[in-house]
């Protein structure tokens, strides 16, 4: 498990053709980051699109030569010899649209005006995505994905491929998501944006102007983000009821280990992560509903779909919850595609498709040899 | 790999028999998958399965089988009425705690069922019940005190449920040791398969 791709350097591809959003709005032109891993076939039929979800990027696996330490958010899973096996596929992540990591968005410069775009970068759907992250695959001249890959927002863009593009995926893996958020998901959601709404240093999204960055608000909506990406047993196991300084102070300091964990993670994330990304983020995931034209009816929403579909859930995903994933799964039978589903039994909630865990990885591993078989028949 | 799977377990023949090309099967407490890919390489199915062990679930997936991991009482409600050709339980039914339930839902969810399950009845069975034991073989492999088996049935008994479901009994598949039974399946079958309907 320790088999790393090595190396690796992001790359940028400019595109030019104007990008109407699904809002109507147009972005003339962009940029989006990313990188590759192993080597497209003759046939450039074993390439893989991965996702990544609310706060992921391009950099997926393997590392940079001027850092050893910036390790890609899951080169757990995709490596030479991996489940996503680098040995098999050619294996793509890109930073999305409206994303902060080099790819064009909020705190890009807009060439029209010379400062960033801040408050003006269009609201950004799952749909504006795949529509940018085909291109991408042009670009790269893939034709047809042999899998796109997602975890969370990233699962929802798995899907919205199949039926965006039924004809360029294969498979999708749509791991720990779900066919719409609640009312209780987007309510978290809104507490996340309220909190970076409301931050004095925000100035209605135009905080690069005023040398300033809205970390209160940020770092709120990410301790928020946290408690609900874990379960309540993981928490309970990892930090219980301990406390710092092992005796209660009476004071409003950082007393519980909890309180010290969720603060350190705020301002952590609130140093790296521009704002309007963040709000942009979890409106896609909010608007997220491909049954929405279709007065909710997911079973007519899937009927465009011809990929094959492994749907993964974890027991203590309570954000993503397994009856989420159900519901996926019973609009794919209607449909009568090929799905099979797996409901991993995992303690560390909506992060668990993050996370090692044996059941889950040969899941994985089992479910891309059978793709990589079929590529090479 | 097909020959090996037969000999192993001779009710998929049975089983297989019956399902023409390309039907559409629900296999409930498929296993490894085994029977799904049989059917998929000898009679091109579409086919998927239910099944609760993760260790089954790793290993329908290698097989190249639809698998939903979902317990096969509880997540049969998931499936639409009359969306498969036939819904399989093979040498399951005896473990179910619903059973009648689960033949309701079968017959709802498929247009056949088909179900193969250890005779009680079996000669050997009722000797070792007569010389005072609950029987112990090569089908009903556990002690009393660890079996999952918690619903024991004769042919009889089996088809008096049957009756009772309005249920049509389709066809009958009689064996034990491998070989065919003809007469007094009730006494002399070790293992039956049954292909069955909703009576309407």
């Amino acid at each position: 498990m320790n088999a790393s791709v090595g190396i690796v350097s992001a790359q940028r591809a400019s595109f030019d053709t104007p990008l109407t959003f699904k809002s109507g709005a147009v972005l003339p032109r962009y940029e989006l980051m990313y990188e590759t891993y192993g080597t497209l076939n003759a046939a450039k039929s074993n390439a893989i699109l991965i996702c990544h979800a609310l706060s992921g990027h391009h950099h997926v696996a393997g590392f940079y030569a001027d850092n050893e330490k910036n390790i890609g958010w899951w080169d757990n899973m995709v490596g030479p010899g991996k489940p996503i096996d680098t040995d098999k596929f050619f294996v793509i992540g890109l930073n999305n649209l409206g994303g902060c990591h080099g790819s064009t968005g909020p705190s890009s410069i807009d060439p029209q005006t010379g400062k960033p775009y801040g408050a003006n970068f269009p609201v950004i759907t799952v749909d504006d995505w795949v529509e940018s992250q085909a291109r991408l695959a042009t670009h790269l001249g893939i034709t047809q994905f042999a899998a796109v890959i997602g975890g969370s927002l990233g699962g929802m863009q798995a899907m919205q491929w199949a039926l965006s593009y039924p004809e360029r995926v294969r498979h999708v893996l749509a791991i720990a998501s779900a066919p719409h958020l609640t009312a209780q998901n987007i309510a978290f959601n809104d507490v996340a944006r309220s909190a970076i709404l409301t931050d004095p240093d925000f100035h209605s999204g135009d905080f690069y102007q005023h040398g300033v960055v809205p970390t209160r608000g940020l770092r709120l909506a990410r301790m928020l983000g946290h408690i609900t990406y874990l379960s309540d047993d993981a928490m309970a196991d990892k930090f219980g009821r301990e406390l710092r300084s092992g005796k209660l102070n009476f004071n409003f300091d950082i007393e519980f280990q909890i309180e010290s964990y969720l603060r350190y993670q705020g301002d952590k994330f609130a140093a790296y992560f521009d704002a309007n990304t963040y709000l942009l983020m979890t409106k896609a995931l909010d608007y997220f509903d491909p049954a929405r034209e279709l007065d909710g009816d997911l079973n007519r929403a899937f009927s465009a779909a011809r990929a094959k579909f492994l749907v993964v859930s974890f027991t203590t995903d309570w954000r993503f919850s397994p009856g989420r994933s159900r519901e996926i799964v019973h609009a794919l039978l209607h449909n009568k595609l090929d799905v099979s589903y797996a409901e991993i039994s995992s303690q560390h909630g909506h992060d668990s498709f993050l996370m090692d865990d044996e059941q889950y990885f040969s899941v994985m591993r089992n479910y891309l040899d059978r793709v990589a078989q079929e590529g090479a028949a | 790999m097909n020959s090996s799977i037969i000999e192993s377990r001779p009710d998929f023949a049975a089983i297989a028999a019956w399902i023409p090309q390309g039907s559409s099967v629900l296999d409930l407490g498929c296993g490894d998958g085994s029977l799904l890919r049989y059917l998929r390489e000898t009679r091109e199915v579409q086919g998927y399965g239910v099944e609760i062990s993760d260790a089954n679930i790793a290993a329908c997936i290698a097989n190249n089988v639809n698998v939903i991991q979902s317990d096969l009482e509880s997540g049969i409600a998931d499936f639409e009425n009359q969306s498969f050709d036939f819904v399989i339980l093979s040498q399951t039914l005896q473990a179910t705690r619903h059973t009648e339930a689960l033949m309701n839902e079968i017959v709802r969810v498929g247009r056949e069922g088909i179900v193969s399950f250890p005779n009680f009845g079996y000669w050997k069975n009722r000797l070792q019940v007569l010389l005072g034991n609950m029987p112990v073989s090569d089908e009903l492999p556990y002690q009393w005190y660890d079996t999952p088996n918690v619903h024991l049935c004769t042919l009889d008994d089996f088809e008096f449920l049957c009756a009772h479901l309005h249920i049509r009994v389709l066809g009958r598949h009689v064996m034990a040791g491998g070989r065919n039974v003809h007469a007094m399946p009730n006494l002399l079958g070790s293992t039956a398969v049954y292909r069955f309907r909703l009576d309407v």
